[in-house]
């Protein structure tokens, strides 16, 4: 009796500890950025996140182009990515063959699987060549990173969304076809409403993939740190300029404003899974 | 579990004693003179076995840090240090010329075969001065081509990188204002262009664009079949890339005592303008059985590694600075 009370005092004990580790880990990640820009931070300040040069001779360094260019390609994802998504979801549960469906989702999970790096060839080989054909002047650029990040985040908008569908109560649907709603009325009216917290969760999820991608973005995005309002511009990324300089970062002030970068990333993340919980708090709170 | 336990206690005191005999060497830096490297160690292994030299190839300003902070036994850089990062080294690191290579203009243009520049118009259309191949100053390079009246596409690295500061480096004495306005660093603000990842990416891109003009490393476009241009060296001759027209250039440069130079823009009819050595960092005091140990290899590597560099698309060194690194490497403790 006492033996087994010891030994489930060691098990909460310790898995508290793995516990713990999750924050801690973050804390000391944020606070080891923190450290390393430090320099960065007093010589430009607050001014860092929105001066737009970025000159590594000259060791002046501003975070806006690529603070847009993450924000631009990551919208231009969402944009492209959620409609398609939550249409193919609303496709394999409401209306395809159940054989089909499985094929498709089957489809779907080999997508999500596809490393990033094999999307960026693909966008490389194929969309690159493929948006110069449509009167994209280089073929590279902010809106082939985007299309590039739709890829990405599709699958998962499909398959969470999908799972939220499935889990809509039966009786529901039939009442309203009881009534004679067709099926359009049927999705619109129950099937999504039901699953809004759901999917808006699918989409902060996406969003922050779409965020934090580094190799296929960097592979088409252009990597030119300049704000431009065509889309077919090319951009950069925050991700991008760190995977990019940091090997070669000679001058300590070079590095620190890299590590800034780094931080900013981090804290636009914090920020955006801020938001999606405040999100799903209202929503829930609403019914 | 007793017996496990007893059976890997052994299995240390059996492996420590042949871990001892082996002498290993660790090294971090450049990753334009990897390929070249990696052959040397491996080759050296053969010769010495009972030392093992590891090398990671993070770049050469990561190779620098890794060397001043003493976390390796030496770093590689083709770019040479500057005054103030040896400044914060504690100790004094010698630079160890090892081979050459080049960075040649790479271009995508159909029907012309053999396209001229010299650096004003590099460094020119560069700063975004020359924006179409029509420019005078192109045809004045180039009469008789068939250059086509489209804008250039500029193709520059996005990653910092010593193919950037090599090509940059001549841009700067080629040109006073690419000196003034954007300066010679692995990582510059480019006034236009597009950015490529490695030589790779540079490459990819010029190969995809037609009007393309980039830079990538001689030995990457010759190995991807890519055209690149002949460039006007100083005597006012222009030069195609070649293992010759580099070592040709290192030639005609005046060696420091340090070897800290740059050879781009060198003189001599042969030169071509866009070469550079590349270093190896190691430290003149050594703890001590290291030191011997990069006394050995670096002998071999001017003997028998130097005949290994042309197959692989490097330059070996020329005769006249073989024999001032051989009185050098003595000077290693």
């Amino acid at each position: 009796m006492t033996a087994e009370r010891a030994g489930d005092r060691l098990f909460r004990m310790s898995v508290a500890g793995f516990a713990g580790v999750v924050p801690l880990a973050a804390a000391a990640l944020a606070w080891q950025l923190a450290r390393e820009s430090a320099s960065t931070w007093k010589t430009f300040g607050p001014a860092f996140l929105w001066t737009l040069t970025w000159d590594p001779v000259a060791d002046v360094f501003g975070a806006l182009p690529f603070l847009y260019g993450t924000a631009v390609s990551s919208l231009l994802a969402l944009l492209i990515a959620v409609p398609l998504g939550v249409g193919a979801a609303v496709f394999l549960t409401e209306l395809a063959p159940k054989r089909l469906a499985d094929l498709l989702m089957f489809a779907v999970e080999l997508l999500a699987a596809v490393p990033s790096v094999i999307l960026g060839l693909m966008g490389i080989f194929i969309l690159v060549p493929l948006m110069r054909a449509l009167g994209s002047p280089y073929g590279v650029g902010m809106l082939t990173a985007g299309l590039i990040l739709a890829f990405m985040v599709l699958p998962y908008i499909t398959a969470i969304t999908r799972e939220v569908l499935l889990t809509v109560p039966r009786p529901l649907k039939e009442a309203m076809y009881a009534l004679g709603a067709t099926r359009w009325e049927v999705v619109r009216a129950v099937s999504l409403p039901f699953s809004r917290s759901g999917i808006v969760g699918a989409v902060f999820l996406s969003l922050g993939r779409a965020l934090g991608e580094t190799m296929a973005v960097t592979m088409v995005i252009g990597n030119t740190p300049r704000i431009s309002a065509a889309l077919h511009d090319p951009g950069y990324s925050m991700a991008a300029v760190i995977a990019n300089e940091l090997a070669e970062a000679a001058s300590d002030a070079h590095l620190s404003a890299l590590v800034a970068i780094g931080l900013t990333l981090m804290a636009v993340t914090i920020v955006v899974n801020g938001a999606a919980r405040l999100l799903l708090y209202r929503l829930e709170a609403r019914g | 579990m007793k017996r496990a336990l007893n059976l890997i206690a052994l299995a240390v005191l059996l492996a420590a004693p042949a871990a001892a005999r082996m002498k290993t060497l660790n090294g971090a830096g450049a990753t334009f003179p990897y390929p070249i490297y990696s052959k040397w160690f491996d080759e050296y292994h053969t010769v010495k076995p009972d030392l093992q030299i590891n090398y990671q190839s993070i770049g050469s300003g990561g190779g620098i840090r890794q060397i001043t902070e003493r976390t390796v036994d030496f770093g590689a850089t083709d770019g040479p240090m500057t005054n103030q990062q040896q400044f914060k080294v504690d100790g004094k690191i010698l630079h160890i010329p090892t081979v050459l290579g080049a960075v040649v203009p790479a271009y995508n243009l159909k029907g012309v075969e053999d396209l001229k520049l010299s650096g004003q118009v590099l460094a020119d259309i560069f700063l975004g001065r020359i924006t179409r191949w029509t420019d005078p100053s192109i045809a004045k390079l180039n009469a008789g081509a068939a250059l086509p009246d489209a804008a250039i596409t500029v193709v520059h690295r996005s990653d910092g990188s010593g193919t950037t500061y090599c090509f940059v480096d001549y841009l700067a004495k080629a040109s006073a204002e690419w000196k003034k306005k954007v300066g010679v660093a692995t990582a510059v603000n480019w006034p236009v262009g597009l950015g490529g990842k490695g030589n790779e990416g540079v490459a990819g891109l010029v190969k995809q664009t037609p009007n393309a003009l980039g830079y990538v490393e001689l030995i990457y476009a010759k190995q991807n079949d890519i055209a690149y241009a002949s460039v006007q060296n100083k005597a006012g001759k222009f030069v195609k890339a070649s293992i010759p027209s580099v070592t040709a250039a290192a030639a005609g440069a005046a060696m420091p005592k340090d070897y800290r130079v740059s050879i781009t823009d060198a003189a001599g009819e042969a030169a071509y303008p866009i070469s550079t050595f590349t270093w190896l960092l190691i430290y003149e005091k050594n703890p001590a059985d290291k030191g011997e140990a990069l006394r050995d290899f670096l002998r071999w590597m001017l003997k028998d590694g130097q005949t290994m560099a042309g197959a692989l698309g490097y330059a070996p060194l020329p005769d006249s600075v073989k024999a001032m690194v051989a009185k050098t490497i003595e000077s290693i403790k």
